[in-house]
């Protein structure tokens, strides 16, 4: 076992990334109570719709998928679940989903609250199971639904049929969105809300990248938790901001031989899928504890977005991991666990997505091929703490390690 | 040197003790797992036929669900890697080893010079594994051991569908009721296990030689069921169940050795 290197805790520097960083993922949720206190009409949105659109019109919307991800890491993902099932909706669901539904009816959760919205955002680039979780929302709560369809695209490039499909879509949710709030779509905002939002992608995209250094500046799991940022605000300034610091801090850990990995870094793995939230610190402890950094994951790299128009920004959310074909995104991941110097591959079967698991096997299968890594399998689940054994989990992680580490002992 | 290898499973304890990493001194196996009190037992067993004391063994490794529980180890692995190594002492032309124990199912595969390169396990379910003949043992109230005899003696294998044992139980009781011949149901009892794991060992990757291990390598009519299912010879020996523990003991002699 890698020794940990116990460091004092110290209070936090406000002009430090994590600082900034959780700020904003406060104010995300703040900012929307407070606009309803207002009288203004808020939204839910899904985290691949296009965030430029209501940051454009200045609306404020929160993420169900990011509240159920909060809620589950403190431990009320089984009793919202549970509160869905009661209502009829299967345990075979997205346990977003569940979490979300349930909030809906409920309307409070300790572990996070939100406000109810006006209207939901819906755009299926990263699931099909999030139309009718929102169609159910819209429902549920009598309000109008948004939906942007952005289908599976089994060519290589996004062809000009899709754009004109998907920007008449665009073109229509500013319209709707228009009518709802009274707010007016300016382009010369819009422009702004592009440069923030290119430039928060960018030093995000920059920071995860500095992993290619051995050891990495930093641990894997802080880029779930940073990653609420890129979903929620990645067009505002102070995003901006806070994703460079990230990648200055990453920069200056490198070049002092530092890191965030509180550990001896003795191997690299590529973790594949939504975190486990429930049970967080028991996957993150199953892989320090042997030495192992998770430097990186498709997931995290997902919320990047780099564009130069409005037909760019189209194009880009065409393209994010789950609407593409498996030999792009297989390719992808080969690229990230090349550049990462990755000597293992963990994939999350996460019986919450069915999509993403269910393509896994074959991709997976492909990948430890071409990279020569072995690929480890585990259950779980994003939301919903039943379906995560530790024991298996830890033998899983423990038999990846055996492997890695004799073929490290082999080639020398 | 004498080394010890305790494999502290689900359901049985298996303890092996090994003199210079190449002769099997004692062997025990106890019908206590995780929980019970079989791994003292399992350990004295051990120590009494080989006329030793723990004064005397250089090095002990534990693996299987209970190894980090129990503190009289110097190590442990993960039984995995016990697996492939035993499998490995047992038969050095292994590459594929199937291990159904009893609360899991494993496909290891191992490279030329018997290093695991890869494996599979179960999902969270208890389909295919040593607890599912257990549960269908008790249905038919016969002993689990009897299953592999009976199974041979089937005419007409009963189809068992559901992969859910809870819904395998109502199926087999519901055969039952219909008049099927027991040793036709048995027989299906076991290829639902062999189909379960079958796509387990499809998945990873099937490469003979193979070898069974674990408990459930004694059931004839698992054995010959997976045999069918991959088309392949499935070689197993007396010593099957005691794999792990024979691969903690050669962890155990190559830790103390370097």
């Amino acid at each position: 076992m890698a020794e940990e290197k116990k460091k004092p805790r110290t209070p936090p520097d406000p002009n430090s990334a994590k600082y900034k960083l959780n700020q904003i993922a406060q104010k995300a949720y703040t900012d929307v109570q407070e606009a309803k206190a207002r009288g203004e009409k808020v939204g839910w949105i899904s985290s691949n719709f296009p965030v430029e659109i209501p940051e454009t019109l200045g609306l404020y919307v929160c993420y169900p998928e990011n509240q159920a991800a909060g809620i589950a890491a403190r431990g009320g993902g089984v009793r919202m679940c549970e509160a869905a099932e009661s209502e009829g909706y299967s345990n075979d669901i997205c346990a977003y989903a569940r979490v979300s539904l349930a909030y809906a009816r409920l309307g409070s959760a300790p572990e996070q609250d939100m406000p109810l919205p006006d209207y939901v955002l819906c755009c299926n680039n990263i699931c099909n199971c999030m139309i009718k979780w929102y169609e159910n929302l819209a429902k549920e709560l009598n309000i109008p639904m948004i939906m942007i369809d952005i289908p599976f695209n089994p060519d290589d490039e996004v062809s000009d049929a899709e754009l004109a499909y998907v920007k008449g879509q665009f073109l229509a949710a500013i319209e709707q969105l228009e009518e709802i709030t009274g707010r007016k779509w300016t382009e010369e905002r819009f422009r702004e809300v592009m440069a923030n939002s290119c430039r928060t992608s960018r030093a995000w995209l920059e920071a995860t990248a500095m992993a290619r250094y051995t050891p990495s500046p930093f641990n894997g799991f802080d880029l779930l938790n940073h990653m609420a940022v890129m979903v929620t605000a990645r067009g505002k300034p102070e995003a901006a901001d806070a994703m460079e610091t990230l990648l200055k801090e990453y920069q200056a850990n490198h070049e002092k031989g530092e890191s965030t990995f509180r550990a001896e870094e003795k191997y690299r793995i590529m973790f594949e899928g939504i975190a486990c939230w429930p049970w967080l610190r028991v996957t993150s402890t199953g892989m320090k504890s042997r030495g192992i950094n998770m430097v990186t994951t498709i997931y995290a790299d997902a919320f990047g977005f780099i564009y130069d128009d409005f037909d760019g920004m189209i194009r880009a959310y065409c393209k994010v991991p789950n609407a593409i074909n498996l030999e792009v995104a297989r390719d992808k991941r080969i690229k990230l666990c090349k550049d990462n110097s990755v000597e293992g591959l963990l994939v999350h079967v996460n019986r919450s997505c069915k999509l993403w698991s269910g393509f896994m096997s074959e991709m997976s299968r492909q990948i430890g091929r071409e990279c020569d890594i072995p690929v480890v399998s585990f259950d779980g689940d994003q939301a919903d703490a039943r379906n995560f054994s530790e024991a298996q989990y830890d033998t899983r992680v423990q038999g990846l390690t055996e492997i890695m580490e004799a073929r490290k002992e082999a080639a020398v | 040197m004498y080394t010890l290898g305790i494999d502290i499973g689900s359901t049985t304890t298996k303890c092996v003790m090994l003199r210079d990493g190449a002769e099997v001194l004692a062997a025990s196996l106890v019908e206590a797992g995780v929980g019970a009190d079989g791994t003292a037992e399992a350990v004295e067993s051990v120590l009494v036929q080989s006329g030793l004391n723990m004064a005397a063994v250089a090095y002990t490794v534990a693996t299987g669900y209970g190894r980090k529980r129990w503190t009289g180890a110097d190590g442990e692995i993960s039984e995995l890697s016990a697996h492939a190594l035993g499998c490995h002492f047992l038969m050095p032309e292994a590459r594929t080893v199937i291990d159904i124990g009893g609360q899991d199912a494993k496909v290891i595969s191992l490279d030329d010079s018997g290093r695991m390169s890869g494996f599979v396990m179960n999902d969270k379910c208890a389909a295919g594994t040593g607890r599912f003949l257990d549960v269908m043992a008790g249905i038919l109230k016969v002993g689990v051991d009897a299953l592999g005899s009976m199974a041979a003696r089937s005419e007409s294998p009963a189809d068992i569908s559901s992969t859910c044992t809870v819904f395998a139980e109502s199926e087999v009781i519901s055969q039952l009721a219909n008049g099927t011949p027991v040793p036709d149901v048995v027989a299906g009892i076991c290829n639902s296990v062999a189909a379960r794991v079958s796509a387990l060992a499809r998945r990873q990757g099937v490469k003979e030689a193979v070898y069974m291990s674990g408990g459930v390598a004694k059931n004839e009519g698992v054995r010959k069921a997976l045999e069918r299912e991959l088309g392949v010879t499935v070689s197993t020996s007396p010593d099957a169940q005691l794999a792990g523990a024979l691969g903690a003991a050669l962890n155990a002699y190559r830790k103390a050795s370097t």
